[in-house]
């Protein structure tokens, strides 16, 4: 079993023409790479109608709704985060509830708010209440503002991880950009916080430290956009680990965080 | 046959990188079934004189069949000339020099000189786009990337010259593959490292509307992991004969 923690798809209400063609891309290389579950968020419109990292409600909505019918489309292949604007305090709470009770499994926070901001703190709560795990956006050590996201830091999830010590979050894709070992130092005490190993990043070192801070019991595979990363990744962490590791990294510790039931073998 | 002809030995100067030794690498290169690394010394190319580290190269390809040593040229440093000689009496298969890590001018005087000479001694010249993803860099490491403008104007700076271009993305090698004439582009070569593969199709996209004779095998490492330029190669439905070309074909016919 392999979960790729980290997906996305696109829909017709995003501005890519060949949204079809990605989304078939990704299942074809998925099922090449031996993915069981593309664990998966929609942003909005992916900025077609507001912003990627701001999205409107209603856009947030829109993104939703096709992810539901993306997983009801290929109910053994996709599994949901719903996405949410935590501006829109209301919105963003009832978004989760009704996309978690249409059976999506976990929420996707991208960089709308800060990760210590007190507005996070009613999503963590539902997440919480749920007991559903928080996927957060990250840019490894923001150094400045970089337009058109509010982007955290693992040291800003850390402060929302340390305030909901009963959630587990997810710290997005390691390799995705910036100084992935500012964040491992960051996040190497916090146990609720989980590393997720994708991005278009394949350092060399960057899967070694990423043991050495959180272990293996912390670590998620996922690819983001960029597969051939994913597998490039997945094939050297057979050289470093046993074969009880690998599956922990391959799928056992995601379904330890996410609800039970919510995998096919779990 | 599998040749990775974007492969550096040496300590990195902005952060631990494992596996720079030769053992190191002849270790990852049994790992990932490669057969021959085209070699370049990488603490030398951010040294003053980089041509300090090609002694160290020549030496350590000599005591390893399966390395080819790529020494570095600064064309700004008096008998540089020399240099490009002894890269070419030691059957080096390409010479490097990034000019920005020099802090020439990218496409300045002394890069077209450099340009001319590898092209008369029928030698390719290599150069980076960048060693490392721009968001994750040392503060200090300031040095800029390769503008795709650069390598439009070395390519048409002498009929001769030949380009292996490394670290390049689908938009960089889009814009001076259709911003040269087609006689200038079959003039350069493009590692594969960093060009995106599913669900995007970046490498399945240029290999259709570019074609696969303009691309080689590199990897980066191990500054990169070697996985990946063959992770995105499994992941294309490509004609054994052409990933032959990819993997080695070509720069054996770049160097023949």
């Amino acid at each position: 079993m392999l979960i790729d923690v980290h997906a996305h798809f696109y829909h017709a209400r995003t501005s890519r023409a060949d949204w079809r063609e990605r989304n078939q891309s990704r299942l074809t290389a998925g099922d090449k790479i031996g993915i069981t579950i593309h664990l998966t968020s929609i942003v909005g419109t992916f900025g077609f109608t507001s912003p990627m990292y701001f999205p409107s409600p209603r856009d947030v909505t829109a993104g939703n709704d096709a992810l539901l019918a993306l997983q009801r489309e290929l109910p053994g292949k996709i599994r949901g985060y719903v996405s949410v604007n935590p501006n829109y305090t209301a919105h963003a709470r009832a978004e989760i509830v009704r996309c978690l009770d249409a059976g999506m499994i976990g929420i996707k926070l991208a960089a709308s708010r800060r990760a210590d901001d007190r507005l996070l703190h009613p999503i963590a709560e539902l997440a919480r209440e749920r007991r559903v795990p928080v996927l957060h956006h990250i840019w490894q050590h923001r150094r400045v503002d970089w337009p058109g996201q509010e982007a955290s830091d693992a040291v800003e999830l850390c402060a929302l991880a340390r305030r909901h010590p009963q959630v587990a979050f997810i710290l997005a894709h390691i390799g995705g950009g910036g100084d992935w070992l500012h964040s491992l130092h960051a996040v190497r005490d916090v146990e609720n916080v989980y590393v997720d190993l994708s991005g278009s990043g394949v350092d060399g070192g960057m899967l070694e430290s990423c043991i050495e801070s959180v272990g293996v019991s912390r670590l998620l595979w996922g690819c983001d956009i960029t597969l051939d990363t994913g597998w490039a990744k997945l094939r050297y962490l057979e050289t470093l680990l046993d074969k009880e590791q690998m599956a922990a990294v391959r799928w056992k510790n995601a379904a330890r965080i996410f609800p039970p039931g919510a995998f096919p073998s779990d | 046959m599998r040749i990775d002809c974007n492969a550096f030995l040496g300590a990195y100067p902005w952060r631990k990188v494992p596996g720079t030794s030769p053992e190191a690498l002849v270790r990852a290169l049994d790992r990932t079934k490669i057969d021959v690394a085209w070699i370049t010394h990488l603490p030398g190319l951010f040294w003053r004189d980089p041509t300090e580290g090609n002694a160290w190269l020549y030496e350590t390809a000599r005591a390893q069949k399966r390395f080819k040593p790529v020494p570095t040229v600064h064309p700004e440093l008096a008998q540089w000339e020399q240099v490009l000689a002894d890269a070419a009496n030691a059957g080096a298969p390409a010479v490097r020099c990034d000019p920005l890590y020099l802090g020439l001018e990218p496409a300045g005087g002394e890069m077209r000189v450099l340009a001319a000479a590898c092209g008369a001694a029928r030698i390719p010249l290599m150069l980076a786009v960048r060693l490392e993803d721009g968001r994750q860099r040392h503060p200090n490491d300031r040095a800029g990337e390769l503008p795709a403008a650069a390598v439009r104007a070395l390519i048409r700076s002498d009929a001769d010259v030949r380009l292996i271009v490394t670290h390049a993305d689908r938009a960089f090698i889009e814009e001076v593959h259709f911003g040269s004439t087609p006689e200038e582009a079959r003039r350069i070569w493009w590692d594969i490292c960093w060009i995106w593969g599913p669900p995007e199709d970046h490498l399945a996209t240029l290999l259709d509307t570019i074609g696969v004779e303009r691309f080689v095998f590199g990897t980066g490492q191990p500054l990169r992991l070697p996985e990946n330029s063959i992770a995105k190669l499994d992941l294309l439905d490509l004609a054994p004969e052409r990933r032959a070309a990819i993997e080695s074909r070509n720069v054996q016919e770049l160097v023949s």
